[in-house]
């Protein structure tokens, strides 16, 4: 589904990735570790195709399509969900209609009408069941205001509204309690399907516990240094990264 | 306010200045007034080439078209300019080479002052080049500053060797009739320093003069003149006082930067001239135009002020960020007390593309004393991606005093990203109850406030300076700061 | 009518005018009203039209207002229509009670002096200076001694018509009341004329004025509103703007405020060739609350100035300032929110905050938030940004699969959204808010309709996204 082929990704003239591969297939989940300021966000953003972080070398593939060509949004409608670190506030958007606006937008892409209503208000229901928000989060405007724990949340219930194929989580777990992390887990496993990818970007082995991975991989200094199953992440909340490091 | 806050202030307004004594040397005094031949007399007295008197002449009739700005938030009464002496030398016995030649009257005022230059040159390594008055009496390491091919000198004795340089760069960033104080400095400019760094070079000491007003009636024309060349860096510091005296003294200096390519210059100054007496008699009259040009891509200039003298204080150091991803910053803080008014604040002028331009001010008002800020940041239409933060707060000790803030923003390119933000309030009671209850009392906690409140400013001063300036604000708020 | 002769400078022609009919302009002049008036035309000789050597004036040049030639009718003209054909307002649900200036001139259906059941006085001002001469005799003193600027003693000098609203003591309206200035003319008008609103104690007011042109004959407005706020009064006052881009308005409110009195005064500029709103609140008494907001959008070469003054003179005062606007193609906006806190205003808060977006690089903003503050127990904070729609903003909401345009639209009307929702009038604000988004999407851009009578059938505005749930 996805294929990174030797990226490199730079920010302000200051190589951030250099090297990379990775291939993610469809019905797997990876898991992307490594020590901080290591370019996993970089990764990320590159895939959701933010404008600051430029290609500077390789390709990334995506269903057989270069992504280069494609705008932010184009890629969003293509199935390409980015789960913020950082979700942005935006004063003044209500959550109701950015989400509705986002899927009737994606659904204009695929050649489909707006979405009704009805259905509409169901799925916001199901969803903010699902991951435990009520309205009057939603009823806000987008992020503002809300906590750490809150963003997050609300970064998977936007997932499960827009139904992804490819959903990056970057650090979607930093910041949440027990019960929180489950509701996340469970977003992101109501997602899995063998049609469907996630690639969880994580600190912690907690999370891979309820999100059990398929791969895990480390990432050094801009590259991949180090790639295995889920038992890699064990090792490393043993041994740390140090051992990796040459 | 609670009785305790009321006498504390009261405390800390009565403070005194404390550097006011008067040098009692012999001078050389041109009689008092201003007119051609007084001009002509400065310059010959300098034995100044052709070009410079002609210089001070077109100047000179250009001021006398020109009228005192009147803008400013400041009430003062009318400078005569009929009644100053133009120039005051201290008499030279002879040339002086070393340091023990220096009159010793002289270096014990500068001991005094706490700067002694022994004390500089032993101890900090610091290059000192000590304006007495008008004239520039010693420049010390300046061999060790020779092999890098730096310049550093009195602004007479560049006249006489780097004739060329001066030629070049003099007024090419503040033009002599840019306002009518840099047209009054460059007629009647006495002496001042001099500087050039050559093509890459990292001048490795801190540069620094002191300026001191001493004579009775005497104004203080001094010209200052800085030229980075390309890829070079640079890092001067200025401090000044004045002794005490009753009438008020005329300060009119031009400060001009040039920093080429790739160039960074670093210009502190802590001005404590005289603010005159609790009751608002005498002080100096602080007009000083001081202006540096980013001319080459990638270079820097950033200003860093502590001002807490002076009666009244007109100055508004300026970046014209001329080179592409040139970058300018201003770091003040003002502190007035009794009836001093200070108008003061930046002027960054983004011409060229990705230039950035940063602007922390924080005024600290007490006893029936005025602060303002006066700041401009323009971007002109081809200043593509300009980006300026401007962050300004004032802070005010007692009732009596006053806290403006005049920012004025233009913006004529899409590209840019201005912010401006600024609050002005007292020293809030939670903090100071928060201090009280850990034990700290209240006349230390204001004191630990108001340093800690100046101290995103005060953490850009060099290492020597900062704890001068933090001394120097402990005495402008007598008794408070710790 | 009086056709003013072309070959003098607007001074000297308005100063032959003056001279040859001031009995005519005086006719219903008390002796006090006489004395301001002929003190006022003194000030405006001495001080004629402001130039940008004035601080509050650097921005704004009135050359091009001033190189035309007007008319200014001394008495009112003929109306060659019925009144009820000019006082349509077509927004859904929007109850109001309406007046008029036509030309400058008070028309209403209700005639020129009204007593409404609810004890609300309302007429010309002309009849004013009959029933109430006291209070107009002061509003003439006061601004005749006001030397801010030759624009307010000239309209000191020439004013005879305008509004006249009396709220009685602990009455609240029980209607909106719209003040609606019309300039329909096919010659290029001079007009001046003078509002004048008093509130008493514990009374409600809302008020909504418009200014509005009907076609695009050149006209110019210089303007004077004085809004007295009793002890513990209370207003919601709106300004609408939309006027042709060939004229110029030149605005001043002025606001008093007596203790516990709670302003809120709002200004949308939609449209106009030179706009200048200077508006001033004193608050005289302790404990008043204001709030001024402003959204102006403009584009091609029009020119907007807001200038705000408030003056905090007594203890426990509240000010809120927030001015919003996006500017597009040559267009040039200015502002100048100015709080002086003086030195007895212990416990003053005062807040303010004007932000702009630019569109394109011939667009200039030239903003100066000012405080000038001589109390020490006050908290007071200022902010001003220049800059582009929030780019990380942006790519989040693209990267839910939202076109960059309808992003770029969702973020600017989110930018504006924040100063319409301080409408608190249902309707009007439903009403601005779809104003407002049409004048985004560019379907607002010449708007040669005036904002609330439009004669043509409005087409329905179909958003791809649906903004009123933003
Ligand atoms: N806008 C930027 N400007 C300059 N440097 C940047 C920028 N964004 C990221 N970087 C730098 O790029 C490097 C990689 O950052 P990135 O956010 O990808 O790290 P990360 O692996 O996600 O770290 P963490 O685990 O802390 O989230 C860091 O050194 C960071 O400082
Ligand atoms: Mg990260």
């Amino acid at each position: 589904m996805l294929i990174i082929k030797d990226l490199n990704v730079s920010i302000q003239d200051k190589k951030i990735i250099s090297g990379l591969n990775l291939e993610v297939k469809a019905g797997e989940v990876h898991a992307i570790m490594g020590p901080n300021g290591t370019g996993k966000s970089t990764l990320a953003w590159a895939i959701a195709g933010n404008e600051a972080y430029t290609i500077t070398g390789g390709s990334i593939t995506y269903r057989g399509r270069d992504l280069k060509e494609l705008s932010p949004e184009e890629r969003a409608s293509e199935g390409i969900f980015l789960g913020f670190q950082y979700p942005v506030e935006i004063p003044g958007v209500s959550m109701t209609n950015f989400i509705r606006t986002a899927i009737n937008e994606q659904r204009k892409y695929r050649g489909l009408q707006p979405i009704p209503a009805p259905e509409f208000l169901a799925k916001m229901e199901e969803n903010k069941k699902l991951v435990g928000i009520d309205s009057k989060l939603t009823n806000r405007s987008v992020n503002e205001g809300f906590s750490g724990g809150e963003k997050k949340k609300n970064e998977i219930f936007q997932m499960a509204m827009l139904e992804p194929t490819l959903a990056i989580l970057d650090e979607t777990d930093s910041g949440l309690d027990i019960d929180a992390l489950k509701v996340v887990a469970n977003g992101v496993n109501k997602l899995r399907s063998k049609d469907n990818a996630i690639i969880v970007i994580t600190h912690y082995q907690r999370l891979l516990e309820y999100i059990v991975p398929d791969f895990v991989h480390v990432l050094y200094k801009g590259r991949i240094v180090k790639s295995g199953g889920k038992e890699l992440a064990l090792e490393l909340e043993e041994k740390g990264y140090e051992w990796l490091k040459n | 306010m609670d009785n305790e806050e009321n006498s504390l202030l009261d405390h800390i307004t009565q403070g005194e200045y404390k550097y006011g004594f008067v040098t009692d040397i012999e001078m050389e005094t041109a009689p008092k007034g201003l007119n051609e031949d007084i001009i002509r007399f400065i310059s010959s007295k300098k034995k100044e080439p052709e070009f410079l008197l002609e210089m001070r002449l077109t100047a000179y009739r250009e001021w006398l078209k020109m009228s005192e700005p009147r803008w400013a938030h400041l009430r003062y009464k009318p400078v005569d300019y009929q009644d100053i002496h133009y120039y005051a030398a201290p008499k030279k016995k002879q040339e002086l080479q070393r340091l023990d030649e220096v009159d010793p009257e002289l270096l014990q005022t500068f001991e005094k002052l706490g700067i002694s230059l022994e004390e500089q040159k032993r101890l900090t390594g610091v290059a000192v080049d000590a304006v007495f008055d008008s004239v520039s009496v010693k420049t010390t390491f300046s061999e060790t500053l020779e092999k890098l091919g730096i310049i550093f000198c009195s602004f007479s004795e560049a006249v006489q060797k780097h004739p060329d340089l001066v030629r070049e760069y003099m007024g090419s960033v503040v033009p002599s009739n840019d306002n009518f104080f840099a047209a009054l400095n460059t007629a009647v400019f006495s002496d001042g320093s001099f500087c050039y760094i050559p093509r890459g070079v990292r001048c490795p000491i801190e540069l620094s003069t002191y300026f001191r007003i001493n004579a009775a009636r005497t104004g203080q024309f001094e010209r200052t003149l800085i030229i980075a060349d390309e890829g070079s860096y640079v890092s001067y510091m200025e401090g000044c006082t004045a002794p005490m005296r009753d009438e008020n003294q005329l300060h009119a200096a031009v400060v001009e930067i040039i920093a080429l390519k790739d160039a960074e210059v670093k210009y502190s100054t802590v001005q404590n001239w005289y603010p005159g007496d609790k009751e608002g008699r005498g002080g100096i009259y602080n007009f000083v135009t001081k202006r540096g040009m980013c001319r080459g891509s990638h270079s820097r200039i950033s200003w860093t002020q502590v001002e807490t003298g002076s009666a009244v204080t007109w100055k508004y150091p300026s970046v014209i960020l001329l080179g592409d991803h040139s970058v300018g910053e201003f770091y003040s803080v003002a502190v007035t007390n009794h009836h001093q008014q200070a108008d003061t604040g930046t002027k960054m002028i983004h011409i060229g593309s990705h230039t950035k331009s940063t602007i922390i001010s924080k005024g600290i008002s007490a006893g029936r004393s005025n602060n303002s800020y006066r700041g401009l940041v323009k971007i002109i239409k081809r200043a593509q991606n300009a980006r300026n933060f401007s962050q300004c707060d004032s802070l005010l000790l007692g009732d009596q005093c006053g806290a403006h803030t005049f920012p004025y923003i233009n913006v004529e390119n899409k590209s840019a990203i201005v912010e401006h933000e600024a609050t002005t309030s007292k020293i809030s009671d939670d903090q100071l109850f928060y201090c009280q209850q850990r034990g700290i009392s209240t006349e230390n906690a204001i004191g630990l406030i108001v340093n800690g409140y100046a101290k995103e400013v005060l953490r850009h001063l060099p290492m020597e300076f900062a704890v001068e300036a933090q001394k120097l604000l402990s005495i402008s708020l007598e008794g408070s700061v710790g | 009518m009086e056709q003013i002769v072309k070959t003098m400078s607007l001074k000297e022609q308005l100063s032959d005018q003056f001279q040859r009919h001031r009995d005519i302009i005086g006719r219903n002049d008390t002796p006090l009203i006489a004395q301001a008036r002929e003190q006022a035309f003194h000030r405006f000789m001495e001080q004629g039209f402001p130039s940008d050597h004035l601080e509050r004036w650097r921005n704004t040049d009135l050359k091009r207002t001033l190189s035309l030639d007007y008319d200014q009718d001394i008495v009112a003209p003929a109306l060659n229509t019925e009144v009820s054909n000019l006082l349509r307002c077509n927004i859904p649900h929007f109850d109001t009670f309406l007046v008029s200036l036509y030309n400058g001139w008070y028309i209403s259906e209700n005639g020129s002096w009204i007593t409404r059941p609810d004890g609300i006085v309302i007429g010309s001002l002309a009849q004013a200076i009959k029933h109430f001469s006291t209070l107009v005799e002061e509003s003439f003193a006061r601004i005749g001694q006001a030397t801010r600027n030759g624009l307010e003693a000239l309209n000191n000098a020439f004013a005879q018509d305008g509004i006249f609203i009396y709220v009685p003591d602990h009455v609240s309206a029980d209607q909106t009341i719209q003040i609606v200035s019309m300039v329909d003319h096919d010659r290029n008008l001079l007009l001046q004329n003078r509002n004048l609103i008093i509130m008493g104690k514990n009374s409600r007011l809302k008020l909504v004025h418009c200014d509005d042109s009907l076609n695009q004959q050149p006209s110019f407005t210089n303007t004077i509103t004085e809004i007295l706020l009793g002890e513990g009064a209370v207003i919601d006052h709106y300004k609408l703007q939309n006027i042709n881009d060939n004229s110029s308005v030149i605005s001043t409110t002025l606001f008093h405020q007596e203790a516990n009195s709670q302003l809120s005064t709002h200004v949308t500029v939609l449209n106009g060739g030179l706009i200048r709103n200077d508006i001033y609140v004193d608050m005289e008494g302790e404990n008043c609350t204001s709030d001024i907001c402003g959204l102006y959008l403009v584009d091609k070469n029009q020119h907007v100035d807001n200038q705000v003054q408030v003056n905090h003179l007594k203890p426990y005062g509240t000010s809120n300032q927030l001015f919003k606007g996006i500017i597009d193609d040559h267009a040039r906006a200015v502002f100048n929110g100015h709080v002086h806190v003086h030195r007895n205003a212990q416990k003053t808060n005062a807040y303010q905050s004007n932000k702009n977006i630019l569109l394109t690089d011939k667009a200039t903003v030239n903003t100066k938030p000012f405080l000038e503050i001589y109390a020490d127990d006050v908290k007071c904070s200022h902010g001003a940004t220049v800059g582009q729609l929030d780019q990380e903003a942006l790519f989040y909401i693209r990267s839910r699969g939202i076109s960059y345009d309808n992003a770029r639209l969702l973020l600017m009307y989110a930018f504006a959204a924040e100063v319409i929702n301080k409408i608190t009038i249902e309707p009007l604000r439903l009403r601005m808010d779809d104003l407002v988004k049409k004048r985004l999407r560019g379907e607002l851009s010449i708007c040669d309709q005036c904002v609330l009578h439009c004669r043509t059938k409005e087409n329905t505005v179909s958003f791809d996204i649906d903004m009123s749930k933003i």
